[in-house]
């Protein structure tokens, strides 16, 4: 017995010791992840002289607001931000009504084409015919420089498909379906008003993975928009924060002048990279809490 | 139960036919709401394939897509022969290697030591930061990693030399030898949190009676992580595996391209960022589709590699 109960201390120890290494990596990883994101607001706020010197690290220094004056003046800013407003409204819209009802179709088992279709959707996850074919195609479709270019091709992604399936499979138990087939409850009307609204947790899912994806779409908008008025917000932020674009007028002309226009822009940066990535942080906690329900029954099949 | 039997017993036998009917009827409903999405996938992945031909083809303004003379190899053997055939073929290894070898067991450590805490406020408040950063864009994020890096001013590039991990000349931004660690570095700080919300996931299907059997046995926590939780991962690790070999070549081209400058384009030319250049912006669709084919053939033969090999070692496939 005594041995017993020296192993039994022994574990606990080492436990302890485990859980103290386990306490020192969260902390570690918390302030690799967390600081840079904090680094950025309070930069923004701060005079970048400071910044640059490397003074500014827990609070403001030389606060002012001289950055956001300057994001709000800009016309720029606002037509991205009106554009990608629509893309990602309208886009989303789109997806998750050609997304949600296909879902549906496939999750019926008595659907005989079900296996047949879904095979054909899983081979465009690994084969493609790629950048230039597909270009050709959105120009043949008189789809360059339009807005529809930026929430019509792709509008089905194969993986939230999946996922919204899988979902279905497992939350509407086959017998509700039989039952209400039987009263003469047509799929259509089944699926408006039994299966949606049990299934917020997939929606959700889905709706922050769509949204998400056009709110950050950069690459589509290189390819296929030229016009200065229907450049989504990404595109400009490239021409501000990476090509050095920052003031309107096209500043940094040497001198005097050049220094001090330099100084500021490294203000307006960071608080341009806040104004653009703040609305889907803030929207992303309301939709959290549905994540692992959504996550886990569509994620991991069975 | 019993009930919905029964009805279905006696409406089945006396109406065959018209329950077949029905059956079509509601079949119908089914085609109708699956058909937006067949349309779409019709057109944007499959038209595209039938437009592969180009990559065969000399490419003809006047007759389209299909309508090029035939020229069988041509571009193939042009981009086979051509000096940027071996600098974009090594480089994209050399990322997405790096990617995978670095950034794929990453969320599976990091879903592991979190899983550990045993503070569930403290546990799901850390899971909400790290998984943040996934939704920055890649121009927001490649803008910080320009500040952050910057070679005077960057708080990350002043603190590694200040401790001594990168010489005090480096440019970080604009180097060869830094180009593919700052990449796959700052990928997974991005993404790591991200990519481990379905090994969490995974872990939480984890039969507490296992654990309390380890209990029991006597196991520390490091043999329950080792007995427990490691096989409780190991269908989901091989079939996110088995997916991300399949994109082995598929080089997030986005942060590739954005993060190119004149100093490192030894290094971060890629195929993705060269089909780009060559086919859109120098107009070459006839080569361009050649090399991005090319591409897309070399993703598949990974792809079905990897599900043999899991297949023949683990017994896990996707099909």
């Amino acid at each position: 017995m005594p041995k017993k109960n020296k192993e039994a201390v022994k574990y606990s120890l080492a436990d302890n010791i485990f859980e103290f290494f386990i306490i020192i990596f969260c902390i570690f990883v918390f302030i690799i992840v967390a600081y840079p994101l904090y680094f950025i607001v309070i930069a923004s706020f701060s005079d970048s002289t400071y910044v640059n010197q490397g003074l500014v690290i827990l609070t403001p220094k030389g606060f002012s607001t001289y950055g956001y004056g300057k994001i709000f003046e800009d016309t720029r800013i606002w037509t991205g931000y009106k554009n990608t407003l629509i893309y990602t409204l309208g886009g989303t819209a789109i997806n998750l009504l050609f997304t949600l009802p296909g879902a549906y179709a496939l999750a019926y088992k008595r659907f005989k084409a079900r296996k047949y279709i879904m095979r054909a959707f899983v081979f465009t996850m690994f084969f493609n015919g790629g950048l230039i074919p597909t270009y050709m195609l959105i120009r043949n479709l008189r789809m360059v420089d339009t807005m529809w270019v930026m929430m019509i091709p792709f509008c089905v992604n194969v993986y939230n498909l999946i996922i919204t399936r899988t979902f279905f499979e497992h939350t509407i138990p086959d017998e509700l379906y039989e039952a209400a087939i039987i009263d003469g409850c047509t799929h259509f009307k089944f699926f408006t008003t039994v299966v949606l609204p049990l299934s917020k947790a997939i929606i959700s899912v889905i709706f922050l993975y769509y949204m998400v994806g056009h709110w950050n779409n950069f690459f589509t908008a290189l390819i296929y928009l030229n016009k200065d008025n229907l450049q989504p917000l990404q595109i400009v932020l490239r021409n501000i924060l990476l090509s050095n674009q920052v003031f309107m007028e096209g500043a940094g002309m040497g001198g005097e002048a050049g220094g001090y226009a330099q100084r500021y822009a490294d203000q307006v940066k960071y608080g341009v990279i806040l104004v653009s990535t703040l609305p889907i942080l803030c929207l992303y906690p309301f939709i959290q809490k549905y994540f692992e329900e959504g996550i886990m029954i569509g994620a991991i099949k069975g | 139960m019993s009930s919905i039997e029964r009805s279905l017993n006696v409406k089945a036998k006396p109406a065959r036919k018209r329950s077949f009917l029905s059956a079509l009827v509601s079949d119908y409903q089914l085609w109708l709401m699956i058909l937006p999405a067949i349309i779409v996938i019709f057109i944007f992945n499959y038209i595209p394939m039938y437009g592969v031909q180009l990559a065969f083809r000399d490419f003809d303004f006047t007759k389209g897509i299909t309508g090029g003379k035939w020229a069988g190899l041509k571009y193939f053997k042009q981009f086979f022969n051509s000096p940027m055939f071996w600098p974009t073929i090594v480089n994209t290894f050399r990322v997405a290697a790096s990617s995978i070898i670095f950034g794929f067991p990453a969320p599976i450590l990091l879903a592991l030591i979190l899983h550990q805490l045993r503070n569930q406020r403290i546990k799901e408040g850390l899971q909400t930061v790290v998984y943040m950063p996934h939704f920055i864009s890649t121009v927001v994020m490649v803008a910080m990693i320009n500040i952050m890096l910057s070679p005077r001013t960057g708080l990350v590039s002043n603190l590694l030399k200040s401790i001594g991990l990168v010489q005090p000349d480096t440019n970080l931004l604009g180097s060869t030898k830094t180009f593919v660690p700052v990449y796959v570095l700052t990928e997974i700080w991005q993404h790591c949190g991200w990519n481990s919300i379905i090994y969490f996931a995974a872990l939480s299907t984890v039969d507490q009676e296992l654990y309390d059997a380890c209990k029991i046995d006597g196991a520390n926590r490091l043999q329950t992580i080792r007995h427990i939780e490691i096989p409780a991962l190991v269908p989901t690790i091989v079939i996110l595996l088995i997916l991300n070999m399949g994109n082995v070549l598929n080089v997030g081209f986005e942060k590739v391209f954005l993060m190119q400058n004149s100093l490192n384009l030894p290094v971060s030319e890629v195929i993705s960022t060269y089909v780009y250049k060559i086919g859109l912006i120098s107009n070459q669709f006839s080569f361009g589709s050649a090399v991005g084919l090319f591409n897309t053939l070399v993703n598949f033969v990974f792809l079905i590699l990897t599900n043999v090999i899991a297949k023949r070692l683990a017994d896990i496939s996707l099909w």
